[in-house]
């Protein structure tokens, strides 16, 4: 909100020797931010004084017509200048600036030629005197309102600071000068006066003659008057002050009827619509639109209504969209001689829905949405009557009103609750004092009840804690002290929560990089992956960042390709990108819940369907790898990464949780159907990893023969506790064997059979050598054999046995021959 | 000529060849002439039986010191051969070390991982556990219960993600709030948590704004927290984020789930920045979850981990943080 400091001032009593800065500081110490502190006129310069057109002399010649105009400027002569606006006409004052004088941007005006002629000096338009953006013609003052040749710069009021004040949405008053003074005043401790305290409205009694009210709808609105005014002379303008302030403001002076309703409504807070009375057709009425279908509002805009919209009617049908916006038909025009002033206090949450629905948010509806000061409706309704009456020479017909004005609850407190709260000394005088600045009546039943009545504007004040913030904001939060909670003991870091931590940095050590991404993606994406089952079950946004990005991942491979071609575009060649996060599958059926009401706990029934509402969101970890598996090395060429190394990555990662693992083929998309495999513990799939799909590889640009890993974290069961077994000493023994298998035999199996057939003195085997080049659809594979006895030196007999017991089993599971030489 | 006369030609002789001896192989050959098998003092040790037993025990004697003498010569001789041949053959065998050494990629982790982890681990130590909760989240879970009626305009879809369709009730979580309302409907206080986690709102990316974006807060509620209890807390953590420098201040402020609530500020390199939101927990939210307001009290906070670490490592533009560009990561390391 856009607040001048001399209309503060006239509420606020101010020291003249205050720094915009001052209260500035004031107003962020009590909860406001300040968004902009505008010095208007600073850097204008004199002298610019009020001329009146004498003479216009229209000059035509030139490819843009211009003016010539005599000017009295209180001067002995008239002064001449060249003018390239014509919404003026002799006799009207202007505002000129002269030779000498200084407009905002540093524009010096000085006598000059131009057009054939000596101008001395320049009418200025609204912007050209920083006035506001208004450019479309020069500034045309009220007739008789200042003599020739007075102080214009005074005349207009262009020395000011204006604060532009964001306001949270608790603190409504405040969008208006009447509350933001009240808290200039409370936070810098000088008087406060109330423009709304003790305004008369007995002048404007309730008595029938005008617009009837009625309230159809008593959930939207608490109270509403209607004043209706009749001999109102359309053509008057707005005072000049009343102008100013609005501009100051920010808006725009548009005719008498409307400046009154904006500045009223900027004075106490409490939006005001004025209808043409002869547009209304018989009683005003609050109601929804139920069966109405459609209001052209101001805007000219023709509006479908919702049935619930809450409106301001008359017997015809709809006038405005209530709170939010009039109607177009019932506008007050040039022609408006009669007048009905509606002042409501409508219910926050109806304005919201209707500005929301029709995205409308007006100064008006951005006021009841936060919730205007009840008492309002009355007195506001009342002052814009009498400044309608004093400058339109309007006369009052009648008021009528309906309902009531709801107040806040009384807050009942022990007041040392406001010290046990913030931690700080606070006497019970101090939190008295600061709760009466902000508008609190407090009955003092005892010391340790205080019943606490909150001002009408302070519908947020409902309960104690309300009443601490608003003591703590008023002593400043900065005299709270600082202090340490008591300690309790930490469990640590969890399990899982260890783990996750650990796997990050044994990729990163790997030499991976984390990312992350967003997890939004297209239905093109889904498609490309090929995802079948549960990851093509996805969830769907209903207001997605992007129409093409629609779905919740089910995957992480998506994002991680989608970086992968990023820094390949960006000049990477060779790297390893990992991602560790949630994914989202729909595939589960989840009850639909209704949610509970929020003044106690929840029924655990109520607390646990909540919770199965939500779908199990797993936490994987993937990696994708580009290149070459190391920095090209003067040492020896570096190789591609392949689909053995993804699987180790996969590997690396169950055995840093300490479980065993076992490996199958995989046909899995998006992977190779040839070149996938699954990594098992207990049994259980928890990894995928080895080469992408050619198409998949080829769609993101990617180098051929790339390759991924996932694994599903969630799904990797806690570690057993380790037990150790005796370290044995006696000396190993060393056997390499080489067996011949059929090519389509896999090497887990041989090794499982060799490892089935040792026997229990196998210590480790390892696959040594892979030679494909047999010939026959044969391969060879050669493993080195350890065994060790916990008790004793085997003999060479013993070995040889085990030996062939091993290769035997290896034959029998898997055809394998063993290789001579 | 007598024996001793002859052992002390011998070892003279021994001697002048071990000493004169320029490399291991000319000492080699001395070794084998003097000391070796058919060297005269091998031969005369050998003969040793053949003298008369009252001359065996004296020349046997000599003999061995003879013996001593040269096998010392040797290895005196040997040891200084050695080392001068191991001084030139090794330099010989000088390489270039500043050849470049790694192999590895280097690897790193995202900034949001690293602070998360600093974070978690200074809170550990102040006595708190880490909550985590899911990202797609129940709508009652992250508004009513937060005493964010279905009216509030957080509520809209211009901030919300919901999902399809809208009885679902779920949402992408705006705040990791929801965590400390899972915490306290599944526990009683005292409770001391922080909640790490990622955030959705619907936000353009921009220099600034990210739609995905995450937070860590803290949630404590015990008998007897004050606001005082929350400052000294942000006065501590701001100084493990900004450094000793650090300083908060509190600016009254409004969120529907704290009162009184305060916007936090921290003054780092020379002017306030804002740094997130707290407040005492509002008792509308104590009462949703079942914890008694007349026994306990609790504050919370919420910070942006993304404007943390812009503001303490100076990145000036969100795409960075989300684009998934290796160099970015890289730059951080694994945060040690």
């Amino acid at each position: 909100m856009r607040a001048p400091l001399s209309w503060i001032r006239e509420f606020a009593d101010l020291p003249a020797s205050v720094t915009p800065a001052e209260i500035s500081d004031a107003l962020v110490r009590v909860g406001f931010e300040i968004e902009d502190i505008e010095l208007s006129g600073a850097d204008l310069v004199g002298p610019i004084v009020v001329g009146q057109v004498k003479i216009i002399e229209e000059i035509t010649e030139f490819k843009k017509p211009i003016r010539w105009v005599g000017l009295d400027c209180g001067e002995k002569s008239n002064r001449f200048v060249v003018c390239g606006a014509f919404n003026f006409k002799v006799g009207d004052l202007v505002v000129v600036a002269l030779p000498g004088s200084t407009l905002p941007g540093g524009f010096s005006i000085s006598q000059r030629e131009t057009y054939g002629k000596v101008s001395n000096g320049m009418i200025c338009s609204s912007r050209e005197l920083g006035l506001g953006q208004d450019h479309d013609g020069i500034v045309v003052l009220p007739p008789s309102c200042a003599k020739v040749g007075a102080n214009a710069i005074t005349l207009l009021e262009i020395n000011d600071v204006i604060f532009d004040i964001a306001v949270n949405p608790d603190r409504g008053y405040a969008l208006s000068l009447r509350g933001i003074s009240r808290e200039i005043a409370a936070a810098m401790g000088v008087k406060f006066t109330d423009p709304a305290h003790n305004f008369d409205c007995s002048p404007f009694p309730i008595k029938s003659g005008g617009v009837e009210v009625k309230i159809e709808d008593t959930d939207a609105v608490s109270v509403i008057f209607i004043r209706t005014l009749s001999g109102f002379d359309p053509s008057v303008p707005s005072p000049l002050w009343m102008q100013r302030r609005i501009e100051k403001c920010g808006m725009r002076s548009i005719s008498l009827a409307v400046d009154v309703t904006n500045y009223v409504m900027m004075e106490l807070g409490q939006p005001l619509h004025a209808f043409d009375q002869k547009h209304v057709k018989g009683a005003i009425r609050i109601r929804r639109a139920g069966k109405s279908k459609s209001l052209t509002t101001l805007d000219k805009q023709d509006r479908a209504l919702n049935s619930d919209d809450l409106l301001v009617a008359d017997d015809n049908g709809p006038l405005a969209l209530a709170g939010t916006m009039g109607g177009l038909d019932s506008e007050v025009t040039s022609a408006t001689t009669s007048l009905a002033i509606e002042a409501a206090r409508f219910d926050p949450a109806s304005i919201a829905k209707n500005a929301r629905r029709h995205k409308l948010s007006s100064d008006a509806s951005r006021r009841f949405e936060r919730g205007v000061d009840p008492s309002m409706a009355e007195i506001a309704s009342a002052r814009a009557a009498s400044l309608l009456i004093t400058h339109g020479g309007a006369s009052y017909v009648g008021t009528s009103t309906a309902g009531a004005p709801e107040f806040s609850p009384i807050v009942s407190m022990d007041p040392h609750f406001v010290a046990t709260l913030t931690g700080a000394e606070i006497s019970l005088a101090t939190v008295a004092s600061k709760l009466e600045i902000v508008g609190c009546d407090i009955e003092k039943v005892s010391d340790v009840l205080w019943k606490i009545d909150p001002p009408s504007w302070r519908s947020d004040i409902q309960g104690p804690a309300d009443c601490v913030e608003e003591v703590a904001r008023m002593i400043g939060y900065d005299s709270i002290p600082s202090q340490l909670p008591p300690h309790p003991v930490s469990p640590g870091l969890s399990g899982s929560q260890r783990r996750h931590r650990g796997i990050g940095n044994l990729l990163a050590d790997l030499g991976l990089v984390e990312i992350q991404t967003y997890p939004f993606v297209s239905d093109a994406t889904m498609k490309i992956m090929g995802y079948t089952g549960e990851r093509a079950m996805t969830f769907r946004l209903a207001n997605p960042m992007s129409e093409d990005s629609p779905h919740l991942r089910t995957h992480l491979i998506p994002g991680l390709l989608e970086a992968a071609a990023r820094n390949i575009s960006r000049g990477s060649r060779s790297f390893g990108l990992f991602e560790m996060g949630a994914i989202f599958r729909n595939s589960t059926q989840l009850p639909k819940v209704e949610n509970p009401s929020v003044d106690k706990r929840p029924s655990s029934a109520e607390v646990s369907s909540i919770y199965s509402s939500v779908p199990q969101q797993p936490v994987h970890v993937g990696g994708v790898l580009i290149g070459k598996n190391e920095v090209e090395s003067w040492m020896n060429k570096s190789r591609s990464y392949t689909w053995s190394d993804a699987i180790s990555f996969a590997q690396q990662i169950i055995e840093l949780c300490n479980l065993d693992w076992s490996i199958k083929r995989s046909d899995f998309a998006p992977w190779h159907p040839g070149r996938c495999a699954e990594l098992l513990v207990d049994g259980k799939i928890v990894a995928h990893a080895g080469e992408l799909h050619p198409r998949v590889v080829a769609a993101y640009g990617l180098p051929e023969r790339s390759c991924a890993f996932v694994v599903n974290l969630s799904a990797l069961p806690e570690s057993a506790i380790v037990k150790v077994s005796v370290i044995d000493t006696m000396p190993a023994a060393v056997q390499d064997v080489a067996l011949v298998v059929d090519s389509n035999v896999a090497a887990a199996d041989v090794m499982a059979a060799l490892k089935n057939g040792a026997g229990k003195l196998l210590e480790t085997i390892q696959l040594f050598d892979l030679y494909e080049k047999i010939g026959d659809g044969k391969i060879s594979l050669a493993f080195t054999l350890t065994f060790r006895a916990p008790d004793r030196t085997l003999t060479a007999v013993e070995v040889a046995t085990m030996r062939e017991a091993a290769v035997a089993e290896a034959q029998r599971l898997t055809g394998a021959i063993l290789r001579t030489a | 000529m007598s024996a001793s006369k002859d052992l002390q030609k011998w070892v003279a002789d021994a001697l002048k060849e071990i000493t004169a001896a320029k490399n291991l192989d000319e000492l080699k050959s001395a070794r084998l002439a003097h000391s070796g098998d058919k060297s005269p003092i091998a031969l005369a040790s050998r003969a040793l039986g053949s003298l008369p037993e009252d001359q065996r025990a004296s020349v046997g004697k000599e003999i061995g010191q003879a013996r001593a003498q040269v096998g010392e010569a040797i290895a005196q001789r040997t040891e200084t051969l050695e080392a001068e041949r191991d001084s030139k053959v090794l330099l010989e065998e000088v390489v270039d070390i500043t050849l470049p050494a790694q192999r590895r990629h280097k690897g790193g982790l995202h900034p949001i991982t690293i602070v998360k982890n600093e974070i978690s681990d200074f809170f550990i130590a102040q006595g708190y556990r880490v909550a985590e909760g899911p990202e797609l989240e129940a709508e009652w879970l992250n508004f009513d219960a937060l005493n964010i009626p279905v009216d509030h305009p957080a509520r809209t879809m211009q901030d919300t993600f919901f999902i399809e369709p809208l009885e679902s009730r779920l949402v992408l979580r705006t705040h990791t709030s929801p965590v400390q309302i899972r915490t306290m409907l599944d526990e009683a206080p005292p409770i001391y948590v922080i909640c790490p986690g990622r955030t959705f709102r619907a936000d353009e990316l921009d220099a600034t704004h990210t739609p995905v974006f995450h937070q860590v807060e803290g949630l404590v509620v015990d008998r007897g927290i004050t606001m005082a209890h929350l400052k000294g807390t942000l006065d501590l953590f701001a100084r493990k984020m900004f450094g000793n420098d650090a300083r908060t201040r509190l600016r009254p402020s409004f969120f529907p789930f704290t009162e009184p609530s305060a916007e936090v500020d921290v003054f780092f390199n020379g002017r306030w920045i804002e740094w997130g939101g707290c407040g005492m927990v509002n008792p509308k939210v104590l009462t949703a979850c079942g914890i008694d307001t007349t026994e306990f009290s609790g504050f919370a906070f919420g910070m942006g981990l993304e404007r943390t670490i812009m503001v303490r490592h100076g990145i000036t533009d969100m795409h960075d943080i989300v684009e998934g560009d290796l160099r970015f990561s890289r730059m951080f390391g694994v945060g040690l």
